[in-house]
């Protein structure tokens, strides 16, 4: 019995996410066109099998005359940098104030788990928008502004989880060792809690892209003119009746990216840690 | 218990202090608010007139200070476009129709999500449970204001049943209401699954069957009573969906809320109406978790963190 026999979910999840990632990487081998430059008489045209449609287009092109089948994949670029940075800085952050307050405890733990508590609790579209407007749309804002909205999930889940060790025997034989409690922290606690970080993570890459896409669509993601899935569905609002495919193909690739991303997470949690299901809850 | 409440209550004044700070220096930091204000053509003596009356000669502690003061009574200035309506005034005309929208969604993803979920776990493993589980998939996957669009273009410009956007009758509210709600959908949804799968198969439940009560009552009472628990406590996230649900899906929609307001203000950069909106949804927000933590509190009196 192989492991592609008994978890079809997870090899197909991981192949998709696979060939995502090969996409943003070799995007400028793989796009027909400079996606941020248009051809002004070839604008609006319908995907190949409309009316109008060429085979010069397979997906047609926006109001800039900018290939739509470009664009979506280097807006595939986009979305997994964003998350993959935004998420490693969350988790690098959240991970090491967890396992400082669920090691040390007393005050420190304190005062770490309610600025988790505080973070929690500030509405995080509103909070992302200000930054937005406040330093301006870029690349690098936008990743900074997404972590800072993730890193109290993962506080708290490697303080339950630094709980959950600090009680067993190897620490506190390392302890008596004489190991310093940095040591202990980073070298005993972190490779043990890693499994339970790993997943959170994976099950964070779908919502970020949901919310890149969506900050996008507002207007504070990456600014134009980079392709981005959610500033090209912002560009198709105003074409919903006249060119439908402009918002339409980006909001499927988010779609399969999204679904590839929560299935793969979803597989891997219960291939490693079941029990953390009802930890994360949603 | 009185004490966590009190240490709740706490972390919700500093994180409202926290949100005031920030809309506070935002409007100090991106440019002059004087400049912003009053027209290119004001002369000095009117700049001068207004920086003092606005106290921006003043130290920024202080300035702090006044601001708090009067935000605590609801000023906040005029909004600087259109006919300079009282910021407060604007956001207060704008709440109903957003809190209309919440609760119409709220209520679409309570009366779908929870019997989803409880026919889900009831029929673990079978036909039933894989369909809803891929739709809480697709519930997840797909971004709310793309199906906004999607909605809009079938049902209002292909089939012609429904408006495109606006504020009014009922018509209007059930595209709106659809897209937002299917995220919330999906999440309440899984979140039953799981507690009733937990649920199903704890002793009282074994106790009932031998009892030999009907698999009906023991599925949607017995059952279902334990497992509206956990869902009280995600409803704080479930506020925070509806408050992302309304800046994207009012945009979409041209619904005349709050949440289009805060998204028109911060574009504009109209600061007194940015710093109304903000602290008062920032406000609502708090409000409503306090609330579910005294729900949490009354339903299960061990609470302790």
């Amino acid at each position: 019995m192989s492991l592609s026999n008994q978890k079809p979910a997870l090899i197909i999840s991981a192949g998709i996410c696979g060939l995502l990632i090969g996409i943003a990487l070799f995007a400028p081998w793989l796009a027909p066109y400079d996606p941020s430059a248009g051809n002004l008489l070839d604008r609006l045209m319908p995907p190949f099998w409309q009316e109008g449609g060429s085979s010069q287009y397979l997906l047609g092109t926006d109001v800039l005359g900018r290939d739509i089948l470009s664009r979506l994949l280097y807006g595939t670029r986009i979305s997994l940098a964003v998350s993959l940075i935004s998420i490693a800085i969350a988790a690098v952050i959240g991970s090491t104030l967890g396992i400082i307050a669920g090691y040390l405890g007393g005050w420190v733990e304190s005062i770490i788990m309610r600025l988790v508590d505080i973070a929690v609790s500030l509405p995080a579209i509103l909070l992302a928008l200000l930054f937005g407007v406040l330093f301006g749309p870029s690349f690098s804002n936008i990743i900074i502004i997404i972590g800072f909205l993730l890193w109290s999930q993962f506080a708290r889940m490697a303080r339950g989880e630094t709980l959950k060790v600090k009680q067993s025997d190897y620490i506190d034989l390392a302890r008596t060792a004489g190991c310093s409690s940095l040591d202990i922290m980073f070298r005993h606690v972190l490779p043990n809690v890693a499994a339970s970080l790993i997943i959170l993570a994976t099950l964070q890459v779908g919502t970020v892209i949901i919310i890149e896409a969506s900050l996008s669509f507002l207007g504070v993601g990456v600014p134009p003119p980079t392709a981005a899935w959610g500033s090209m569905i912002a560009e198709g609002r105003s074409y919903v009746i006249s060119a439908w495919w402009i918002a339409m193909f980006p909001g499927v690739a988010i779609m399969f990216t999204v679904i590839a991303a929560n299935v793969l997470g979803d597989e891997l949690t219960d291939l490693i840690n079941p029990a953390l299901r009802n930890e994360i809850g949603i | 218990m009185i004490g966590y409440l009190i240490k709740r209550l706490a972390e919700l004044i500093v994180a409202l202090l926290i949100m005031s700070l920030l809309v506070f220096s935002l409007a100090r930091l991106t440019g002059d608010p004087v400049a912003l204000l009053l027209s290119d053509y004001a002369t000095e003596e009117e700049r001068s007139v207004l920086t003092q009356q606005l106290g921006l000669d003043k130290p920024l502690t202080e300035q702090y200070a006044i601001f708090i003061k009067a935000a605590l009574q609801g000023d906040f200035g005029n909004s600087i476009s259109g006919n300079r309506q009282p910021a407060m005034e604007l956001v207060l005309e704008r709440l109903p129709a957003s809190l209309l929208l919440a609760s119409a969604a709220m209520i679409i993803s309570l009366l779908a999500g929870v019997p989803m979920g409880v026919i889900a776990a009831a029929r673990r493993g079978a036909k039933t449970d894989i369909l809803i589980r891929v739709f809480t998939l697709l519930g997840q996957s797909i971004p709310v204001f793309w199906l906004g669009m999607v909605f809009i273009y079938f049902f209002s410009v292909q089939l012609g049943w429904l408006p495109t956007s606006g504020y009014g009758s009922f018509s209007h509210l059930i595209l709106p209401a659809t897209s937002m709600a299917l995220f919330t959908i999906a999440a309440i949804t899984r979140l039953t699954r799981v507690s009733m799968i937990d649920a199903l198969s704890s002793e009282y439940i074994k106790l009932a069957r031998i009892k030999g009560l009907p698999e009906r009552v023991i599925i949607w009472k017995h059952a279902l009573r334990n497992s509206l628990i956990p869902l009280v406590t995600y409803m704080g996230t479930f506020f925070a969906m509806m408050i992302t649900g309304a800046v994207v899906i009012e945009t979409v929609f041209s619904w005349p809320g709050i949440g289009r307001l805060a998204y028109q203000s911060i574009l504009d950069r109209d600061f007194p109406v940015m710093q109304a909106v903000v602290l008062t949804t920032t406000l609502l927000f708090m409000l409503a978790n306090f609330v579910v933590d005294l729900i949490y509190v009354w339903i299960d009196p061990r609470i302790e963190r």
